[in-house]
């Protein structure tokens, strides 16, 4: 029996199911292997992955994509507004994964990756910080790189560019 | 004033500017009940009296990063002391920076002592944040360089070369780059990383003491930045390479400046050695100083000299080789001890490295072309625009309108000389990045701080913070 995580089934011919791995959808980003996890697949995908050498979480940022809703997504994954986009990198057999997981507006939380990459705290706090995605159990989710009392999140595309209310009347007509 | 203008100030505003508006519907969602509060919570590093077991615990967890085994043990006594056997008194809560000489910027350090052995570190940053990723939704690809070349200004160009390879690679032409661009582009990085380098040796010197190597460090650098004028125009902030290729060919007599600098380099360093390496006191200040071992490094996500100076041998330009770096001999150097020691003699000899890989570059540079003749990312010759009314107009689109990019999203690493630098770039098809995001190593690798610094000196805080060599620009974006 073949081990499903180093032999991920990308032969299969066209017609049968699509490719996966760890029962997540898996595409190719110009050759970077990319799985989608659901979000309560999250913890026990990245636990996987751990087991099969992904010693380092190299990257974690997210996507607001509230204008670009229609992105390619593979079959059976729903585009929500948010992603969290994970780089996980194994030094042993050189290889990189991503993991792309969609996260709902109105329910913006994922399990934190703290305790199995305790590297990923400055990381989800920026995240948090940027796009108000909030992750569960995280030892310190508090703003990192905008002041504390800061209101918004800066990255998401609804906030506003440049906008200062002047004084002017006639500024704004 | 009429009766119509004494609404409140907020009103006001919302009536002007629908732009106002959209952003305060926002700010009233996210105050729904059960969804993500704004007010979040201090920053700070809070006192041990001020806090609740759980806190602690919680803050200790993420600050400390004890071992499990130790977590588990004050989990069961319940006994917050015995983190370090010191009652709550007996504790003093310091800030070190952000204006602080040795803090490379803008790093705030909290610092929480016990006559002079640190207890509990937090770095506190964002001081220098100037939503860099936010701007850079808003450049163009081709403007895009401008913006990311200021994030480690102390490696310009590693962060152009890693966005132009992250924006050719979603363009599909990450394969037809010409050799001669792609040797040129190791020239520069190369060359980057010494005097990136050499800038460390010279801050690192200056924070232990030894006041005349800031001197030294900076001499030899301005030699590296003179070429770098020289090459691209400007010492720093070069956007120079660039979405297929780089701007320029390289200039008359490039071979003589750079062999000039491989010349002087040599011994230079030889007087480093003798003024630092050998020094008694300078190992003494160093050597077993903020260790950190190669579990927690990984754990961490440390990448560049840190996680070889614990003996993990992690080079991307060996292990993930990017542009020509399989053609070149070099050896990725590392440590064993993992202190501040292991990790400033990794820098010097990797200066040396660099200088053996630019021997070889001068060797095998090609002739050829410095980008790539593709007319939807290549602005045409300057002497076309002057015969030719479709030349000028191509130049002027593709310097206004930028050209677009094909969706998708792609994530690409190399090694800058603090480390892995990767850039996530996600298109929507326009000519602007939908998200454009950059793994800083700095950004990483200060998570490292607390752990390192966790029962030493104060003294020795400096030192710490000097090895990891963090560049707060970067940090920050």
């Amino acid at each position: 029996m073949s081990d499903p995580v180093n032999e991920p089934d990308t032969t299969m011919p066209a017609g049968e199911s699509p490719p996966s791995m760890l029962g997540c959808p898996l595409t190719d980003s110009h050759g970077q292997v990319v799985i989608h996890p659901r979000r309560d697949q999250w913890l026990s995908v990245v636990d996987a992955l751990i087991a099969d050498g992904y010693r380092m979480c190299a990257d974690l940022t997210a996507v607001d994509y509230l204008n670009h809703m229609s992105r390619p997504l593979p079959d059976g994954i729903t585009p929500e507004r948010f992603e969290v986009v994970a780089n996980l990198l194994d030094i042993t057999h050189r290889r990189r994964i991503r993991l792309r997981v969609q996260i709902a507006e109105h329910d913006a939380a994922l399990p934190s990756l703290f305790d199995r990459y305790p590297g990923t705290e400055a990381m989800e706090r920026e995240v948090f910080d940027m796009f108000g995605i909030s992750f569960d159990d995280h030892p310190d989710l508090t703003r990192i790189l905008m002041p504390e009392d800061w209101v918004g999140h800066p990255l998401r595309k609804d906030y506003a560019v440049g906008a200062i209310p002047v004084q002017f009347k006639g500024a704004h007509q | 004033m009429t009766t119509t203008h004494e609404t409140p100030d907020t009103d006001e505003i919302s009536e002007i500017d629908p732009v106002i508006v959209s952003e305060r519907e926002t700010v009233s969602a996210l105050a729904r009940p059960g969804h993500v509060n704004t007010d979040e919570g201090a920053q700070e590093m809070q006192a041990r009296s001020g806090s609740s077991a759980a806190e602690v615990l919680r803050e200790v967890g993420a600050v400390l990063r004890m071992s499990e085994t130790e977590a588990a043990q004050l989990m069961t006594t319940g006994d917050l002391n015995r983190i370090s056997d010191v009652g709550e008194d007996e504790t003093m809560i310091i800030n070190m920076g952000p204006q602080h000489p040795s803090t490379h910027g803008v790093l705030r350090l909290m610092l929480e002592l016990k006559g002079e052995t640190v207890l509990r570190c937090k770095p506190i940053i964002g001081y220098l944040h100037t939503g860099m990723e936010k701007t850079g939704e808003q450049l163009t690809y081709m403007q895009g360089g401008t913006n990311v070349t200021r994030m480690d200004y102390a490696s310009p160009l590693n962060n152009e070369l890693v966005f132009s390879m992250a924006t050719e690679k979603l363009l599909g032409i990450d394969g037809d780059i010409p050799e001669r661009a792609q040797w040129m582009r190791m020239l520069l990085s190369e060359l980057n990383r010494m005097s990136s380098h050499l800038l460390f040796m010279a801050t690192n010197g200056m924070d232990l003491g030894a006041v005349s190597m800031m001197i030294y460090g900076w001499r030899e650098r301005e030699e590296v930045l003179r070429f770098f004028q020289k090459v691209t125009g400007l010492r720093m902030n070069h956007n120079f390479v660039r979405p297929g290729g780089l701007a320029a060919d390289l200039p008359p007599g490039w071979r003589d400046d750079v062999l000039r600098i491989l010349d002087m380099l040599p011994g230079r360093l030889e007087e480093y050695d003798i003024l630092m390496t050998g020094q008694p006191i300078f190992r003494e200040r160093l050597q077993g100083v903020g260790v950190i071992t190669p579990d927690e490094a990984l754990a961490l996500g440390a990448t560049g000299p840190i996680l070889r100076s614990t003996g993990v041998e992690w080079d991307l330009r060996r292990d993930m080789p990017y542009l020509h770096y399989e053609d070149v001999e070099f050896d990725v150097v590392v440590g064993s001890f993992g202190d501040a020691y292991d990790r400033y003699a990794i820098r010097l000899a990797e200066i040396r490295e660099s200088m053996l890989i630019v021997r070889q570059i001068l060797d095998k540079m090609p002739a050829g072309d410095y980008r790539i003749q593709d007319k939807k990312v290549t602005p045409p010759p300057r002497a076309r625009i002057d015969e030719s009314m479709e030349a000028l107009i191509h130049h002027f689109k593709i310097f206004t309108e930028g050209f677009k990019v094909p969706e998708g999203e792609v994530y690409v690493a190399i090694e800058s000389p603090r480390g892995e630098i990767g850039c996530y770039i996600a298109s929507d098809g326009s000519s602007t990045p939908y998200r454009m995001h950059v793994r800083a190593p700095s950004f990483v690798n200060i998570q490292c701080l607390a752990h390192m610094m966790r029962g030493g000196l104060v003294a020795d805080a400096v030192a710490v913070i000097s090895s990891v060599d963090p560049v707060l620009g970067e940090v920050d974006r």
